[in-house]
Parts: structure tokens; C-alpha cells; sequence
């Protein structure tokens, strides 16, 4: 029963519903760290997809889709960066409006060019590399093998050094934590916010081309609130990206085990709530407080 | 000689021309969409006019779907009064149209000047409960309200979806039994033979109820007063005493009870039952609403009845363009309010420096 469970499709199945909470999840604490709440991510996600369905259905090409679904989820980040940032208007709301939009475009423009509100025609998978191992369970191999795993993976361990490790982190935190010192000392707050805000466009973006490539078509809300449950696993993660990571991994993992147990066990909603909970939790300090970045949501007024 | 203030730098005037402002602008926006598909705007826009507006058919669904807005609408405006933002309407609405239904399907027999009042009173408790979580959360840890309602309103679709798919449902449903038939309010066309048809049901004079009351306790008791305090400056109304923490909670709670209502209009007004995925948004659309009405009881009444309008006007002029239109309608409509606050007052300071100028020359 345990090895039926535990198998490696198992496994398979979880990575493939981790790769989207971690892209997204990561994209969350690059904009947040800059000092940008970020809960346009569950709209940025759905435009990414769309765009990255139309781009691949028009050009037969999965590699432009894939840059479609990064430019889609850029130019999403970018509304929302220009009306936090520029504008400072409030970023909980812009995220919350950018969302419905989000929804009602994709949906618009699905009916225009397909003549269908729900779906997309069939779109191609990405190409996978061949690992040379587990031959025996295809589904496996290239699933392991495909290149948005390899750069999930990457931009994952990436990101920690980014943060943590160079010049352009240390300054995209010190605007999200004290905005005025790191004006003082004369880094650009506007420019680092929306170099924050914009890569997690891009990631946000490819999270959602995933789900398009998984999926092989568009369907209307395919985000199905996974820019929530990333936001949840940043917060559990506590605005790290190995942290946040982990946490989709346990997401991604509760999820599997949901599907894997269809019927027995546990009630299935019982399983979804898990990220909710367990982020309520965390906010309440309850496994070590989760504390944001200090100037998280608002935005910088320069003294005159 | 006393500084004479330009009219347009009146605060009221402002936060009157403003929501207008942005709502003219996002129909231009949409008019740019409309021309995209290849239909005149003008038409288009008429035709959503004069179906929703023109014939009691058509204002009973707007009323119908104004209702529920008028409640989360209120609900959020309440809240954020008390410098809170609960974005949690959606789970709040959710549990408490539950208990206005599970109430109602095991209290068969009661008469109903008892029944109405305790489902409504059910789904008061029901969305006050989940209004109180956040709210005892933020006053206890500091826990940020804005991530736990959100959190929330997914534990709360996940715990009414367990219950209606597996205990109170009825066999191969996601829905409910059937209410007592005496905590059913009655619908217009009972009355008014013009609405015929049309959903809209005596629930809408309940939440008329609740934006007065809101009125009332912000603008005129002392509970409403302190909750401003807190809103506005919470160091310094804890310095005059006002407990903080304690009107965090009972601003959640109350905000959390009002958006609990919004079951009297589906679950006791129009489908008798409650089902799984009956609210589509409308807990986030009570964002937009309190947004475009200023917070201001009344002006959630309007902002309601313009989004109900938008719900209700996709539907007519789907057969020319995508309905899809009224939903980056309203999106746009929330981007230029919360961006109007801040570039229409700029604009506006510039402009009548100017004007001062040119006089002064």
C-alpha cells in the first residue's frame, strides 16, 4: 500500500503541481522584498498561460510560447507596478482589480479568437530531454526530463544567492525593509521595486505557460487560485525563496496525496485547506513567527 | 482678506467626482474593446442601458443581483472605517448563507415572524464567526488581515463544499434541502405583478436595513466614533483610552455579520436551499463597491446598483460582444478609482495654481 502510494508517479505528480506554486511563489518574494504585495500573482499566472497558448497555437512553437507566457506575465506586473509604485495607489486593491481583469480578458479575447468562452484548441507539450534513466516509465522520464523542471529547480537555488548573496539583492531588500536609508545612500527605490515587481511578473508568467504546457490547452480561471496558494507558501516560507520553495513542496506534496487517496482517507477538502491553515498558523507565530519586509505594501514618499 | 477655497478643492465635491470620473473613463475604455470586436459602441452601450433600466424585468434582475452587493459592499466599508480590510466578504457570506440554511432546514413548523428573523440571525452568527477569526488574530498577534481573510475565504469554500457534498446535501446534489417554507421571503412579483419573473425579493429592503444602520452606528453612536478613531490613528486612540484591539474585533465581527447576510437573498429569497457556488465573487466585488461608494453607506447603495447593472447588462449584450466586457468593466472602474484618488487631486492642484496665477497676472 505505502510503495503503491509513494511511487515514483507519485513523485512525478507532485513535482508537476509544485513547479507552478514555486514559480509563482518565488515571483511573490522577489516583489515583496522589494516592498510590493504582489496578489496580482493569481492574475499574472492566468494571463501567462493564455498568452503562452495563443503564442504556441499561432507559431506551432512551444519555445515562444513560452516566452509569450514570461512577456504576458511581464506586461501583467508592469499595470500592476506602475499603479503601486508610480501612481502609489493601494496595492492590495490594484492586485484584487488586476485579478477580475485578468479573468474577464482572458475570456474575452478566448471568445474572439477560438469562439469559445472556456477553452482553447490544442497546443503541442514542451520537448523534453532525454535523462537516459527510468526508460521503463515514460510519463516519469519526461516529466523529470522537461526543461521548465531543470529551471525550476535552477531559478529556485538561483534565487536564495540573488537574494541573500549579491549586490542587486542586498538593494532590492534595504527598498523593501527601509526605504528611505536606502535612498539616503542612493539606490533607486523606484527602479529596485519594479525590478521586484517585474521578475515576478516573468516568473509568475512561466508558472502559468507550465500549466498551459501541462495541461496542453487553456481553459477560463485555469489558475484556480494557485497565486493565492503561492502567496501562502511565501508567507510560510517566511519571504525566502528556499523557504517558499519548500513550502509548495509540502503543498504540492499534501495535493498529490489527495489525488493519490482519492475516496479513502481523509476528505478531500480537508486536504485543500492545508496551505490555509497551516499560512493562518504561521502568521499567528505559532511555528516561529512569519514577519514581512518592513515597508511591505507601501508606498515611498519622498521627502521634499 | 480670507482665502476663499475653489469649489473643486472641497473635499465632498471630490469624493463625488471622482468615483463618476472613473466610471466614465472605463466605459470610454470599453467602448476601445467594444470597437476591437467590431460593433459600435454606442449600440452596445444602449442596448445595456435600456435592457436593464427600460423594463421592470430587466430593473428586478439588476435589483436581485444588487442585493448581495449592497451587503458586501457595506461590509467592507464598515471595516475599513476602522482601518481594516476585509477581504474576506467572500468566506464570510459563504458560511453564514450555510447556517441561514442549515438552520432553516431543521426548524420545519415554526411560524414565521419567528423563522425569518432567526435565519437571518443565523447568518449574522455564521458570518460573524468568520469575521471574528481575523479580527481576534490581528488584535491578539498583530496577524495581518489581509492574508488570513484571504486565506480564510478558501477554508471556508473547502468547509461549506464538505458539508454539502457529504452531510447536508440531498443525495446526488451539492445543494441543501429544501428551508421551512415559513423563512421564505417573499418575492416582489408576489406583490408587484410587473417584476414577473424576475428573482428580486423583499431581502433588498434588509440590506436598505443594514446601510442605514451602518450610517447610523459610524456617523452617530459613540461605538461608531471610537471605530473612526482607530481607523484613523490608532497610536493616538489608544492614547485617548479606545481600545484598540477590542474594535478590530467587533468591527470584524459586525462587518463579518452584515456580509452573512447575504443568504437572505439567495438562500431565503430565491432558491430556498443553499448550493455549493452560489456566490460568484461577490465577496470581491463588495470591494469595488465600498470603493466606488466612498466607504459611505449610501454611496454603496449606488455603487451596488451600477455593478448590479454591469452583472445583470453582460447577460444582454452578450449576442454582440463577449459578456465578458462588464467583468474588465469593473476592473478598469476599481484601477481608475484607486488611481483617480491620487493623479485627478494632483491634476486638480496644478490647474487651479495655474488659474491663480493667470488672475494674479
Amino acid at each position: 500500500m505505502i510503495s503503491q502510494i509513494f511511487s515514483l508517479a507519485f513523485l512525478a505528480q507532485t513535482i508537476r503541481i509544485t513547479v507552478p506554486y514555486s514559480l509563482a511563489s518565488l515571483g511573490g518574494v522577489y516583489s515583496e522584498r522589494g516592498g510590493v504585495v504582489n496578489i496580482a500573482l493569481e492574475g499574472i499566472i492566468l494571463n501567462g498561460a493564455f498568452c503562452a497558448t495563443v503564442g504556441t497555437y499561432y507559431t506551432g512553437s512551444a519555445l515562444f510560447g513560452v516566452a509569450c507566457g514570461i512577456a504576458g506575465g511581464l506586461l501583467t506586473a508592469l499595470i500592476h507596478a506602475v499603479i503601486s509604485i508610480h501612481i502609489k495607489a493601494d496595492q492590495i486593491i490594484s492586485g484584487i482589480a488586476i485579478n477580475l481583469f485578468a479573468v474577464g480578458i482572458t475570456k474575452f479575447v478566448l471568445e474572439i479568437l477560438f469562439q469559445s468562452s472556456s477553452n482553447s484548441p490544442r497546443i503541442a507539450g514542451l520537448p523534453h530531454i532525454h535523462l537516459g534513466f527510468i526508460e521503463n516509465q515514460p510519463d516519469v522520464a519526461n516529466l523529470l526530463g522537461n526543461p521548465l523542471v531543470l529551471a525550476t529547480i535552477f531559478i529556485v537555488i538561483a534565487s536564495h544567492f540573488i537574494i541573500f548573496k549579491t549586490r542587486f539583492g542586498l538593494r532590492l531588500r534595504s527598498v523593501g525593509e527601509n526605504p528611505e536609508a536606502a535612498d539616503t545612500v542612493g539606490i533607486g527605490v523606484t527602479l529596485y521595486r519594479y525590478y521586484g515587481v517585474l521578475i515576478s511578473g516573468a516568473l509568475a508568467g512561466l508558472a502559468g505557460a507550465w500549466l498551459a504546457f501541462d495541461q496542453h490547452s487553456f481553459t477560463d480561471g485555469m489558475s484556480a487560485g494557485r497565486g493565492y496558494i503561492a502567496l501562502a507558501a511565501m508567507i510560510v516560507g517566511k519571504w525566502n525563496p528556499l523557504g517558499a520553495a519548500a513550502a509548495c513542496l509540502l503543498f504540492g506534496f499534501a495535493e498529490s496525496l489527495q489525488i493519490q487517496l482519492q475516496g479513502g482517507g481523509l476528505p478531500t477538502q480537508f486536504i485543500q485547506m492545508i496551505p490555509y491553515v497551516a499560512t493562518i498558523i504561521a502568521l499567528a507565530g505559532f511555528i516561529g513567527k512569519a514577519v514581512a519586509p518592513g515597508a511591505d505594501g507601501i508606498p515611498y514618499e519622498k521627502e521634499k | 482678506m480670507t482665502e476663499k477655497r475653489h469649489w473643486l478643492e472641497h473635499p465632498a465635491t471630490q469624493n463625488f467626482l471622482i468615483p463618476i470620473f472613473a466610471v466614465v473613463l472605463s466605459f470610454a475604455v470599453g467602448a476601445i474593446f467594444i470597437l476591437i470586436v467590431g460593433q459600435d459602441p454606442f449600440q452596445v452601450y444602449s442596448v445595456l442601458f435600456s435592457q436593464t433600466l427600460g423594463n421592470s424585468y430587466g430593473v428586478g434582475q439588476l435589483l436581485f443581483k444588487t442585493t448581495p452587493l449592497i451587503f458586501t459592499g457595506l461590509s467592507v466599508a464598515l471595516c475599513f472605517k476602522a482601518g481594516l480590510f476585509n477581504i474576506g466578504a467572500e468566506g464570510q457570506l459563504q458560511i453564514g448563507a450555510f447556517m441561514t440554511a442549515l438552520v432553516g432546514m431543521y426548524t420545519v413548523g415554526v411560524p414565521a415572524f419567528i423563522e425569518i428573523p432567526l435565519l437571518v440571525l443565523a447568518g449574522m452568527v455564521g458570518g460573524g464567526i468568520w469575521g471574528f477569526i481575523p479580527g481576534y488574530l490581528k488584535a491578539k498577534t498583530g496577524a495581518h488581515e489581509v492574508i488570513n481573510t484571504i486565506m480564510l475565504n478558501f477554508v471556508a469554500a473547502a468547509l461549506v463544499s464538505f458539508f454539502v457534498t457529504n452531510v447536508f446535501n440531498v443525495p446526488a446534489t451539492v445543494h441543501t434541502p429544501s428551508i421551512a417554507p415559513t423563512g421564505r421571503i417573499p418575492r416582489f412579483d408576489a406583490v408587484f405583478s410587473g417584476f414577473q419573473g424576475s428573482p428580486v425579493n423583499f431581502s433588498i429592503v434588509i440590506a436598505l436595513l443594514a446601510a442605514l444602520f451602518v450610517w447610523y452606528y459610524i456617523d452617530r453612536t459613540r461605538y461608531g466614533y471610537e471605530l473612526r478613531v482607530v481607523g484613523l490613528n490608532s497610536k493616538a486612540a489608544e492614547y485617548g483610552g479606545i481600545s484598540v484591539s477590542k474594535n478590530i474585533i467587533v468591527s470584524m465581527v459586525i462587518g463579518g455579520a452584515i456580509a452573512g447576510l447575504v443568504g437572505t437573498n439567495y438562500v431565503m429569497g430565491y432558491k430556498y436551499y443553499f448550493e455549493e457556488g452560489f456566490s460568484t465573487g461577490t465577496g470581491f466585488m463588495g470591494i469595488a463597491v465600498a470603493l466606488l461608494g466612498n466607504n459611505n453607506p449610501f454611496g454603496v447603495i449606488l455603487a451596488a446598483l451600477l455593478f448590479g447593472m454591469l452583472e445583470y447588462g453582460g447577460l444582454v449584450i452578450n449576442t454582440m460582444v463577449p459578456k465578458e466586457l462588464v467583468s474588465i468593466l469593473q476592473a478598469i472602474v476599481i484601477i481608475f478609482v484607486i488611481s483617480s484618488n491620487k493623479i485627478f487631486r494632483k491634476i486638480l492642484v496644478n490647474f487651479l495654481k495655474k488659474r491663480t496665477l493667470s488672475i494674479n497676472d
